[in-house]
């Protein structure tokens, strides 16, 4: 562990900042796409569902909760274009703290999230969606998302890792797309075959999902899945972080 | 060994597959030292294993077995303190193509734990130094070759290195980029910096380096100054121009030297064989033409070039194995 770990993770999340600066539009475009998922899912499917008022409520936690599980995506696509680019080679071969590539990364990563949070938590408010829990309980909630994105950013990252290529990325992401829906974002388990339901209800981002519905004060909300929206990402954590980082020290071996 | 910059024993470094002809020995026993404050070459083909070389003296690779040691640190054990004492330049460049010259220069001396002050400082001196101050915001991506091999050697100067590695420098670069990376590097010598230099071009090599080690296979197969390399591999060579190209073939025996050592190109009508008494082969050589009636433009003795220097070593390497 370095004395420069800090500083080192700040001008590398500076380099994720410019890059923004540079392409604003990509930028854009992530904060975006999440949107028009609320919008489609909204007034497409909940329209024809004909209960959009109390679906909206039941439906936004969960969106705010799958697009913390599809940031994964994002941060793996950027972790394996870094590694297969000539730069990765000076950092490596220079006295900075080696975790600080990928500290900088979940620190910009985590910084798009929170802002697209704010971005969708808007359009929600703006859709009809009123959160009933308070000020402690938004925040609460806020706290939960964030926490599940951090979880999967690591998860991001190792798998990036050991991927290696920006082509393993594709397959990674055909994956997310299922494991992302088979939880309550969208429908509640109880409309599912009983075995569906099971595995829904596993799913450690339905935990995270059924806990801020709850904190929020909306339907699908029930008491007892915050304990379970904070231990799962972090034994996520705790099992991703050291592999990580182990890993990307290991590079070259 | 104090005054060794850089000293190799016994490196070895297998590239994966589990199946044993998925393997590849890129280094395979290679020893090497490098004088402090020397230019060394380092010359072979592609596959030789100069990349994987680098890129252990670099701490980017662990060696697999042998003992690798750059400034005196072990480059397993002791990476960070080989780190704070070396500069890379790779074959690709190692920018990030997104930022600005100005941006990338900084950021690497921020993470080489310079204040923000001195690290804008020392950019702008660097961007001076290597002519790309006007290059404003424009990201790295569109500079040309010359301009990105440029910036990224002023990359790897932010903190004057002791030891600098220069991967194929002037790989993929024209005439004029090769001449801007020649002159950069002859600047740098002098100032005490040890460079060592990899290159499939033998004239960068003799151009450049004090010393050179050829490398094949994963080994040093010699090692020594350009004049001695140049010696030691059949010494002085003559050069017979004719007339006419059809009489090469009855030239070709006429010469005093074993027909497997000559060496023709029927395009410039051009003879060329090693020879050991210079004066004594030059005076044979014309007296044997006039005599068989075979008309000359021109006959010369010369030194070899190290484009025969390298093909005699390796063709030797293939004998041997």
């Amino acid at each position: 562990m370095s004395a420069y770990v800090l500083t080192d993770s700040w001008t590398m999340t500076r380099r994720e900042l410019a890059h923004w600066a540079r392409q604003p539009v990509q930028v854009v475009v992530s904060l975006v796409f999440p949107v028009m998922l609320l919008l489609m899912f909204g007034y497409l499917i909940g329209g024809g569902r004909a209960v959009e008022g109390a679906y909206v409520d039941y439906l936004v936690p969960g969106m705010l909760a799958l697009t913390m599980a599809f940031g994964l995506e994002g941060t793996m696509l950027a972790v394996t274009q870094d590694l297969n680019k000539g730069v990765i080679d000076r950092f490596r071969s220079m006295p900075m703290a080696d975790e600080a590539v990928l500290v900088g990364r979940s620190a910009a990563d985590m910084l798009q999230s929170a802002i697209g949070l704010v971005v969708l938590i808007g359009v929600g408010l703006a859709l009809g969606w009123r959160p009933q829990g308070g000020g402690g309980g938004f925040l609460g909630a806020v706290g939960l998302l964030l926490l599940f994105r951090f979880a999967m950013l690591w998860v991001g990252i190792q798998l990036a890792l050991v991927a290696g290529r920006p082509e393993m990325v594709q397959a990674v992401q055909i994956l997310v797309w299922p494991v992302g829906f088979l939880s309550n974002a969208l429908a509640t388990p109880a409309a599912m075959p009983g075995w569906l339901g099971a595995v829904v209800q596993w799913n450690p981002m339905s935990q995270t999902a059924t806990a801020v519905r709850e904190l929020f004060g909306g339907p699908g909300g029930e008491p007892g899945h915050v304990w379970a929206a904070v231990v799962w990402p972090l034994v996520l954590l705790a099992v991703f972080f050291p592999l990580a980082v182990r890993r990307f020290r290991g590079l070259g071996r | 060994m104090a005054d060794m910059a850089i000293s190799v024993e016994g490196a070895h470094k297998t590239y994966g597959g589990k199946k044993a002809k998925d393997v590849k020995k890129a280094l395979d026993g290679l020893d090497l030292r490098v004088v402090r404050g020397t230019v060394h070459g380092v010359l072979g083909p592609n596959g030789a294993g100069k990349t994987t070389l680098v890129r252990v003296l670099a701490t980017l690779l662990r060696p697999d077995s042998g003992r690798v040691e750059v400034a005196g640190y072990d480059v397993v054990t002791e990476a960070r303190a080989v780190r704070f004492r070396i500069g890379l330049l790779g074959q690709h460049a190692a920018l990030d193509e997104e930022l600005g010259g100005r941006q990338n220069l900084e950021m690497f001396a921020r993470l080489h734990h310079l204040g923000a002050r001195h690290a804008r400082v020392r950019a702008d001196e660097l961007l001076e130094r290597f002519d790309l101050g006007d290059t404003g915001r424009k990201p790295v991506r569109a500079y040309s070759g010359g301009m990105r091999r440029r910036l990224d050697l002023a990359a790897s100067l932010v903190t004057d290195p002791e030891i600098l590695f220069l991967d194929e420098p002037t790989t993929g670069l024209d005439p004029r980029g090769r001449a801007e990376v020649w002159s950069a590097v002859r600047s740098l010598v002098g100032g005490g910096t040890t460079v060592l230099l990899t290159t499939q071009y033998l004239e960068e090599a003799d151009q450049l380096a004090g010393r050179i080690s050829v490398v094949d296979r994963g080994r040093v197969i010699a090692d020594g100054t350009p004049d001695e390399l140049k010696s030691r591999t059949g010494g002085d060579r003559i050069d017979v121009v004719l007339r006419d190209a059809g009489q090469l073939g009855a030239a070709v025996a006429l010469l005093p030297v074993p027909e497997s050592g000559v060496s023709v190109d029927v395009d410039r009508r051009l003879l060329s064989a090693p020879v050991t008494d210079r004066m004594t082969a030059l005076s044979g050589v014309v007296r044997a033409l006039e005599e068989a009636g075979i008309d000359a433009e021109d006959v010369a003795l010369r030194r070899p070039t190290l484009d025969e220097v390298f093909l005699h070593l390796t063709g030797a390497g293939e004998v041997a194995a």
